[in-house]
């Protein structure tokens, strides 16, 4: 379903010290320094599987996410998601991928969110058939009624999430990569989101990766763990492995995952 | 098609969310027209014989400007997309199986499209209710009328591939403060958004008719009074879908060079 093979991304990041004298130093002569986000990165995914991945800030996730949904070109290695090339192909791609950033919006500012609904329900060309069944599915499950007519900009950090989330399932994707999903959600909308994204995963064998920092979203979903650091990936496995990995008193199953994560990454020396 | 008529009436309804702005906008859009009558007013009672266009067309030329400033409006408009740019909102905009060039193109059309016809009533029922020399004129023909309508569209289509490219040029700078400055901002100049290009010295408007600036809102409000007149028009036509074409292709190829290496801003 999908491969990644040898691919490399790096970025040229432009660098200076604090201070007035820098800035004017920097305005005719620019340092640059060359960051390797992801450094001969290779997995294999199969479809319906849902897969955590995971690693410290700036370890190169949120790149793989992007090369992964078309968005970025990698500077080298191969990569096929349900056989097509995603930055080659990339508006027949994403017709059946779903992407949600945590981080960012894609509903409209001003307008209530069933607008923006509407929108991507005609960018995607979904039937209105369709489109109704899936839409009071996800307003049920995510609990949206309330907030859907409301205006973007006045929901909370949450109610947008679980929007969000909603607006990137609207067309039924094959394929969900998920960007930290879960900031800012509160106790029953981060089980709704879960319990979403499992269900998906049983009634349409939708194939999920996720990334996050909240190792109990992985606990929760993922049954297949990658761990990336340095923009290399370190481990592939269940999250049992990764406990053993850890190592040590680590591995006792009572102690807090996010310990074992902290004890593995100063272990990989990936921090 | 209807993909693309969605962002039409999203904007429409994004336009009628904020009412006041509405109401105070179309109160500075009188008081500045009405201003303006009255300064040509001044300038044609000095001048005497020697106006490069009649009193009764500038004074049309001014409400047609007020009344469509939204469709031509080149240092507020858009802001959307340049955020998207700035702040890595792009990313979402590159996972929708559209082309983005034709998404973003339909964009700002359907922004534009929607403040202005919101704002063109109101301003238009006012300009043609005014006393006296300040009344905007009816269109001299229906030939001329229904030839306003073609150039204006052709009008929009050039003034957005323009804005279209100054886009794709952000991507390379980040920061859209510098091109926005100088290509828009000739921009307004240029085609007669401070003063109507007949008014321009003739060996200067000779050279900038080499540019694609007069070929958007000059032609339009010009044919609707008669100041350009319908038996000269195809030249000018022509021109127009020239440019059309050449900005458009310009927009497209930028594009194709910034989807190979585009970087998202904000991780």
């Amino acid at each position: 379903m999908i491969t990644m093979e040898h691919v490399c991304k790096s970025y040229k990041v432009a660098k200076r010290k604090a201070g007035i004298g820098e800035v004017c130093k920097s305005f005719f002569r620019r340092e640059h320094e060359v960051v390797h986000a992801l450094q001969d990165v290779s997995f294999t995914i199969g479809e319906g599987e849902m897969v955590g991945y995971i690693g410290p800030n700036g370890a190169g996730k949120s790149s793989t996410i992007k090369i992964l949904s078309g968005i970025l070109t990698p500077d080298s290695g191969s990569c096929t998601v349900d056989g097509r090339i995603p930055w080659k192909n990339r508006t027949e791609h994403v017709k059946n991928i779903g992407v949600v950033f945590g981080q960012r919006s894609q509903l409209w500012w001003d307008i209530p969110v069933i607008d923006s609904f509407e929108l991507l329900k005609e960018i995607y060309s979904v039937s209105k058939e369709n489109y109704n069944r899936k839409l009071e599915e996800l307003t049920e499950l995510l609990q949206l009624s309330e907030i859907l007519k409301t205006p973007t900009r006045q929901l909370s950090l949450g109610q947008r999430m679980r929007c969000e989330v909603a607006a990137s399932l609207l067309h039924e994707p094959k394929i969900l990569f998920l960007d930290e999903p879960t900031i800012g959600l509160d106790a029953v909308s981060k089980l709704a989101v879960r319990d979403f994204i499992k269900k998906m995963n049983r009634e349409h064998n939708t194939t999920v990766i996720l990334t996050t920092h909240d190792m109990q979203d992985i606990e929760a979903i993922a049954e297949r763990v990658i761990l990336i650091g340095k923009g290399q990936i370190l481990l592939d496995g269940s999250l049992q492995e990764l406990r053993t990995a850890a190592g040590g008193q680590d591995a006792q199953e009572s102690l807090n995952l996010d310990h074992v994560m902290a004890a593995l990454y100063k272990k990989l020396d990936i921090m | 098609m209807k993909k693309y008529l969605m962002f039409f009436k999203l904007r429409f309804a994004t336009g009628l969310q904020y009412r006041m702005a509405s109401v105070t906008a179309l109160t500075t859009q009188l008081i500045w027209g009405i201003m303006e009558c009255l300064a040509y007013k001044a300038i044609a009672e000095a001048m005497g014989t020697g106006l490069p266009m009649e009193y009764s067309s500038i004074v049309t030329y001014v409400w047609l400007k007020e009344a469509f400033l939204a469709l031509f409006l080149t240092w507020t408009g858009d802001k959307d997309i340049f955020s998207l740019i700035q702040n890595g909102g792009v990313s979402y905009e590159l996972c929708r199986p559209v082309s983005v060039y034709t998404m973003w193109f339909s964009r700002i059309v359907g922004g534009r499209g929607a403040e202005a016809l919101l704002r063109c009533v109101p301003v238009l029922i006012c300009a043609f209710l005014l006393p006296g020399t300040l009344r905007m004129g009816l269109p001299v023909s229906i030939e001329a009328f229904v030839l306003f309508l073609v150039t204006l569209v052709l009008a929009v289509g050039v003034a957005v591939a323009l804005c279209m490219f100054v886009n794709m040029l952000c991507f390379f700078t980040i920061s859209p403060q510098g091109w926005r400055m100088v290509l828009l901002g000739s921009a307004d100049f240029f085609m007669g958004n401070v003063i109507p290009l007949p008014f321009f010295p003739e060996r200067f408007r000779k050279v900038v008719e080499w540019l694609p600036f007069p070929y958007m809102q000059n032609v339009p409000f010009r044919v609707y009074s008669g100041d350009l007149p319908v038996a000269e028009l195809g030249p000018v036509m022509a021109k127009q879908a020239l440019w059309l074409v050449i900005l458009v292709a310009a927009g497209l190829f930028t594009w194709k060079q910034v989807e190979k290496k585009i970087v998202v801003q904000g991780g």
